[in-house]
C-alpha cells in the first residue's frame, strides 16, 4: 500500500527533514507515526500525498512510484487517499453537508448518489443531524469529525491523519481514535501522525517513531521489538 | 502490494453521466452568479467599466457604417456634367446625346439646353434681374451623364473620354469630394478598429485583474479543493464562469447605453439628413449586432478570466 525506500527529504535552505527512511505499510494495516514536533512526521505524510517530493529514495503508494507521477495525474492519485488535518481545513462559506460533498463534487457524482454517500459518512461520524449547519458553529471535536467524514466520503483505500487529536481533550481524542479503528476494521489502511504517546500506546497498533528525520523505532504491539530502520524494510 | 493495488482499482467509479456533468456546470454557473450578487457594488463597477470600454468603439463603428452607407448612396448618384461649346446648336447637342446613349459606360444621359438652363437659373438663383440686363444667354447647353459604373477609376476614364469630344468645352466629375469622403472614412474606420482592439484588451485586463483578486480571496478554498483531488480545470471553472458573467453583463450594459445614445441623437441626426436632402435616416443596429456585442463581450470576459487563471491559479499548490 505504502512503501518508503531510503527516502530523504531536504528543504531548500538545507534543513534535512527525513534521512533515509524505509518502511512498508500493508493493505489494511493501521500504524501510528510519532516523534517530537519537527521530527519529520508532517513531511512524511506530505511525501505520501505528493505535496512534497523526495530528494532521495523512492515513495510507492498504491503501486505508483511518486517520483515518476506526472503532475496531471496528481489530482486523480489524491482522490484515492483520504486526509485528516489537525486544523481540519473546513470551508466556512458552506454547510457541513457541502463540505463533506466536496470530494464527490470533484469526482463528478450525480446529486442523489452524492447525497446518499454524504449522509452515510455523516452518519458514521455521528453528525447526520448537523448537516445543514455551518461548521463554524460546531465544537472542535465536531469539526474534526466533519473533516473525517470528508476524508472517507469517497471511500479511499488509505487514510492519513496529521495530529488529528492535537486540539482535543483526552476524551474526544479517544473517540476520534475509536472512529479511526472502525474504518480500519472495514479494510482502510491508516497512518496517523500523533505525538500523544499515552493515547497511542494504549491502542495496541504498530508505532513508527521518528527523531530528527530518522526512523528510530518500528514497533508492532505483538512482537514489541525495536529494530534499526535500515534493517526493517520488511517488518 | 501489487494485489492490493489491483483490488484498489476495482472500486466502483462514479457515473460521469452527461446529465450530472451538465448539472454540475449549471450549479457552478449559478454559484458564480450568486457570488457576484453578494458583492453588488464591486461587481457593478467591473461591469460598468467593461460596458463603457465597449460602448466607445461600438458607437464609432456604427457611426462609421452609417457614414459609409451615406457615401455609397452619394457615389451611386454621381454624375458628369458635360458643358458644350456655346456655339453648339440644340440639334447638334441632341445628336450628341443620342450618340452617347449608345456608349456602354453611360447609364443615362439628359440634355439641358441653354434655354432650359437659363430658365432654371432664373427660377432658383434669384438673379433674374441680372440676366435681364444681359443681351444674350451666357449659359451653355449641358449634357448630364450618369456613369454605368460607380467605380471612381472608370468614372474618371469616362470623364477623360467626354472631355476629348470636339464639341465639349469642359466636363466635370462631381466625384472628387466623394472620393475624399471615402478615403477619410477608410482612415477613420481603421483608427476605430485599432481603438476597438485596444479597448478589448483593456476589457481582458480588467476582467483578468478582477479574477486575480477573486482567486486570491478564495485561496484557502482552492488549496483544500486541490488537496482532495480537484484538477486545475475543476478549480478554474467557477472563475471562468465569473469572467463570463462579467463580460455578459458588460455587453448588455453597453448595448443598453448604445440604444439610449442613439435615441438621444436620432432627432438631430434626422434633421441633419433632411437639411442635406439625404434619404438615409438613422438606422438602428439590429439583433445580429446586439448578439455580436453581447456574445463578444462574454467571450472577452471568459478569455480574461482564462488568462488570469492560467497565470495565478496553477501557481497555488498545497505545501
Amino acid at each position: 500500500m505504502i512503501r518508503f525506500d531510503q527516502v530523504s527529504k531536504r528543504y531548500p535552505g538545507g534543513h534535512e527533514a527525513l534521512k533515509q527512511v524505509s518502511f512498508e505499510l500493508d493493505n489494511g494495516e493501521m500504524a501510528f507515526l510519532t516523534g517530537r514536533s519537527g521530527a519529520g512526521k508532517s513531511t512524511l505524510l506530505k511525501l505520501i500525498m505528493r505535496m512534497e517530493k523526495a530528494n532521495g529514495g523512492q515513495v510507492l503508494v498504491n503501486g505508483k512510484n511518486l517520483n515518476r507521477l506526472p503532475a496531471r495525474q496528481l489530482p486523480f492519485f489524491r482522490r484515492r487517499i483520504g486526509v485528516v488535518f489537525q486544523d481540519h481545513q473546513l470551508l466556512f462559506d458552506r454547510t457541513v453537508f457541502d463540505n463533506v460533498a466536496l470530494p464527490l463534487q470533484i469526482e463528478g457524482y450525480g446529486r442523489e448518489e452524492a447525497a446518499r454517500r454524504v449522509r452515510a459518512a455523516l452518519d458514521k461520524v455521528g453528525l447526520l443531524r448537523k448537516e445543514k449547519l455551518n461548521p463554524v458553529v460546531l465544537s472542535g471535536g465536531e469539526q474534526q469529525r466533519v473533516g473525517i467524514a470528508r476524508a472517507v466520503v469517497n471511500r479511499p483505500g488509505i487514510l492519513l491523519a496529521d495530529e488529528p487529536t492535537g486540539n482535543l481533550d483526552p476524551e474526544l481524542a479517544a473517540e476520534i481514535m475509536l472512529l479511526f479503528e472502525q474504518f480500519n476494521q472495514i479494510g482502510v489502511s491508516m497512518l496517523i501522525a500523533s505525538h500523544d504517546l499515552s493515547l497511542i500506546t494504549r491502542l495496541k497498533h504498530r508505532i513508527l517513531t521518528l527523531d530528527e528525520g530518522v526512523l528510530i523505532s518500528d514497533t508492532t504491539h505483538s512482537a514489541a521489538s525495536t529494530v534499526a530502520p535500515t534493517e526493517s524494510q520488511r517488518p | 502490494m501489487s494485489q492490493a493495488g489491483k483490488a484498489h482499482q476495482n472500486r466502483p467509479l462514479p457515473s460521469h453521466s452527461t446529465q450530472s456533468r451538465l448539472q454540475q456546470h449549471a450549479d457552478m454557473a449559478l454559484d458564480s452568479l450568486r457570488r457576484l450578487r453578494q458583492a453588488p457594488l464591486s461587481s457593478l463597477m467591473t461591469i460598468s467599466v467593461i460596458g463603457i470600454a465597449l460602448l466607445l468603439p461600438t458607437t464609432l463603428i456604427i457611426a462609421m457604417s452609417g457614414l459609409a452607407r451615406l457615401s455609397d448612396s452619394i457615389a451611386d448618384s454621381s454624375q458628369i456634367s458635360v458643358y458644350l461649346n456655346p456655339d453648339v446648336s440644340t440639334e447638334v447637342a441632341m445628336n450628341l446625346r443620342a450618340e452617347l446613349l449608345m456608349n456602354e459606360a453611360i447609364a443615362d444621359i439628359t440634355l439641358i439646353t441653354a434655354d432650359q438652363a437659363l430658365a432654371e437659373f432664373r427660377e432658383y438663383s434669384g438673379l433674374g434681374n441680372v440676366l435681364d440686363a444681359l443681351d444674350q444667354n451666357p449659359l451653355p447647353a449641358v449634357l448630364v451623364a450618369v456613369p454605368a459604373s460607380t467605380d471612381p477609376e472608370q468614372a474618371a476614364q469616362l470623364l477623360q473620354q467626354l472631355q476629348n469630344l470636339p464639341d465639349v468645352a469642359s466636363a466635370q466629375l462631381d466625384l472628387l469630394w466623394v472620393q475624399r469622403l471615402n478615403s477619410i472614412s477608410t482612415t477613420v474606420q481603421r483608427a476605430v478598429w485599432a481603438l476597438g482592439l485596444v479597448l478589448a484588451m483593456a476589457v481582458l485586463f480588467v476582467v483578468g485583474n478582477t479574477i486575480r483578486l477573486a482567486i486570491e480571496s478564495r485561496r484557502a478554498e482552492i488549496l483544500v479543493v486541490k488537496l482532495v483531488g480537484g484538477t486545475n480545470s475543476f478549480v478554474a471553472r467557477p472563475f471562468l464562469y465569473t469572467g463570463f458573467w462579467y463580460g455578459l453583463g458588460g455587453g448588455l450594459l453597453s448595448w443598453l447605453a448604445l440604444m439610449l445614445l442613439l435615441a438621444f441623437l436620432s432627432g438631430p441626426i434626422g434633421q441633419l439628413m433632411t437639411l442635406y436632402d439625404l434619404p438615409t435616416g438613422l438606422q438602428l443596429p439590429g439583433l445580429p449586432v446586439a448578439l455580436l456585442l453581447v456574445g463578444g463581450s462574454a467571450l472577452l470576459g471568459w478569455l480574461g478570466a482564462l488568462l488570469s487563471v492560467l497565470q495565478h491559479l496553477v501557481a497555488i499548490e498545497p505545501r
